[in-house]
């Protein structure tokens, strides 16, 4: 089997390798079957779709990564990831008003504004070879905290009512009102990504930079590589929590600067 | 019949539109001294309440302040004109004077001292932490907070409810004195014996309609007997 990461280097470990790495998931299940766990089946079902699952991706794959293809599928690509992203978040938060097309729209922008880096600096070249698997970074990243985000929101709407209108009695703004929630929000959301971007190296070697290495690409560079893969973790879920908590904090409140009951 | 009016509502109905708690309010009320609003538990006092300074607004009818609509006014210039203190006091992070920027970020120290004097409370007071506050200290708090916006009518959503009767006391002293410096004071209650320490003039809101409006002693002789109940009157 072969992997493509970046361009950068080809590894094969071959059908032998698969299935020898494939012994892995028997030792869990020897162990699950050993202690009365009852995950055998779990763990099988898990390993086998992911299997089935990065083998579709792998075989899609092939159809962007071509630079003789065109962009658009690509962008076909970019476009079913964004929207199955926002469908998944509209499923996690459903609660949030406006859901699926506030958090459409805040993946998007992130992805314009970190791969606009990215791509405008010509850190990567733009090609379908970078382009798919940088934006399934951006919004695969983003998404745990874009749900946490949304959920702290309408949480602090509801059991903070008191204050908020309170500083609404006064006369603030709607969007003064509510800033020390908004601000407490992205913390919360944003803190977890901090954390584990200052510990990476030191508590766990990071998955781009692993899989590079053992493709075969020289650790120096793999470093590299890694490096800018956080800086695009970090970039988008601040500005994918951004957007979505600046949505949902309009949705809120009506025009006449109120608290809406949700 | 009280005199000047400051708002007037006409045919106000509000709530969920599909069943509102105020059906048919129309009323001029005072614009000087001390109105309370009494009525049976969900009557609609306190929603009455957040439509005068556009917390909610009405599903039907009309509001104005001094001849102006309300649904003309931008909300948090009225808000400011028309200060409103809660039956919890809503307490910001950090100091007194951490709160007293909510409402005024320019304020001073001297100015923050002279406030917390001007409700009864020392002016020590102004670096604790607004969370160790008493009850009665925080709702005296609320009402300096809401001062420093310069309002011309304050809203008493049952700001006693929750406090011991000493501290109780000094509330309704301070909306006492704030009516005779010419803040006109619209204070909910459910309290007869505060409507009778308290009231120049009463709403009676029964059923989503008022019931009755006047002086508190005109209201002593009124006809119907929910009224005088409510109000404490005599037998």
């Amino acid at each position: 089997m072969s992997v493509a990461l970046f361009g950068m280097d080809r590894a094969d470990i071959g059908l032998a390798g698969l299935a020898a790495s494939g012994g892995l998931i028997a030792v869990g299940v020897g162990i699950s079957f050993w202690r009365g766990l009852g995950l055998e089946r779990s763990l099988l079902w898990a390993a086998l779709r992911a299997l089935i699952q990065l083998l579709i991706v792998g075989w899609a794959l092939q159809l962007v990564v071509d630079p003789n293809d065109s962009l658009i599928w690509s962008g076909v690509w970019l476009l079913f990831m964004l929207a199955f992203a926002a469908w998944t978040t509209a499923q996690r938060a459903a609660e949030v008003p406006k859901v699926f097309a506030l958090s459409l729209l805040a993946y998007a922008l992130s992805g314009v504004v970190t791969l606009g880096v990215l791509f405008g600096f010509q850190v990567y070249e733009l090609e379908g070879r970078t382009i798919v698997p940088l934006a399934g970074i951006v919004v695969g990243n983003s998404l745990s905290a874009t749900v946490l985000v949304s959920r702290q929101i309408l949480e602090a709407a509801s059991e903070q009512r008191g204050v908020i209108e309170g500083r609404l009695a006064l006369g603030l703004s709607a969007r003064d009102a509510f800033q020390p929630h908004l601000q407490r929000a992205l913390r919360t959301a944003l803190v977890p990504q901090i954390e584990t971007t200052k510990a990476v190296g030191i508590v766990a070697l990071p998955g781009a930079m692993v899989g590079l290495i053992l493709a075969g690409v020289d650790p120096a560079d793999a470093v590299m590589v890694q490096i800018s893969v956080m800086y695009l973790v970090l970039g988008s879920v601040a500005t994918t929590t951004t957007v979505m908590s600046l949505g949902i904090s309009r949705e809120l409140f009506t025009s006449a600067q109120q608290l809406r009951r949700l | 019949m009280a005199s000047s009016t400051g708002f007037s509502l006409l045919e106000v109905a509000a709530g969920p539109a599909e069943a509102p708690i105020l059906t048919d309010i129309t009323v001029d009320l005072p614009e000087h001294g001390i109105t309370v609003i009494v009525g049976p538990s969900g009557s609609g006092k306190s929603t009455l309440l957040r439509l005068l300074n556009r917390l909610d607004d009405p599903v039907g009818g009309a509001i104005t302040w001094r001849d102006e609509a309300l649904s003309a006014m931008p909300p948090p210039t009225l808000r400011r004109q028309v200060g409103t203190i809660f039956q919890r006091a809503p307490l910001f992070e950090g100091s007194v004077l951490d709160n007293f920027r909510v409402a005024d970020p320019e304020v001073s120290g001297e100015r923050g001292r002279h406030v917390l004097e001007h409700v009864g409370l020392s002016a020590g007071l102004l670096d604790r932490d607004a969370a160790t506050l008493s009850g009665g200290e925080a709702q005296r708090m609320c009402v300096a907070r809401a001062l420093l916006t310069r309002p011309e009518v304050l809203l008493a959503d049952e700001p006693t409810a929750a406090l011991d009767i000493d501290a109780r006391i000094a509330v309704e002293g301070l909306a006492r004195q704030l009516a005779d410096e010419g803040i006109a004071v619209l204070w909910v209650s459910h309290d007869t014996d505060q409507v009778r320490r308290l009231a120049d003039h009463v709403l009676a809101i029964v059923d989503g309609k008022v019931a009755a409006f006047g002086h508190l002693s005109e209201l002593d002789t009124h006809a119907d007997p929910i009224v005088r109940r409510l109000i404490g009157a005599p037998a």
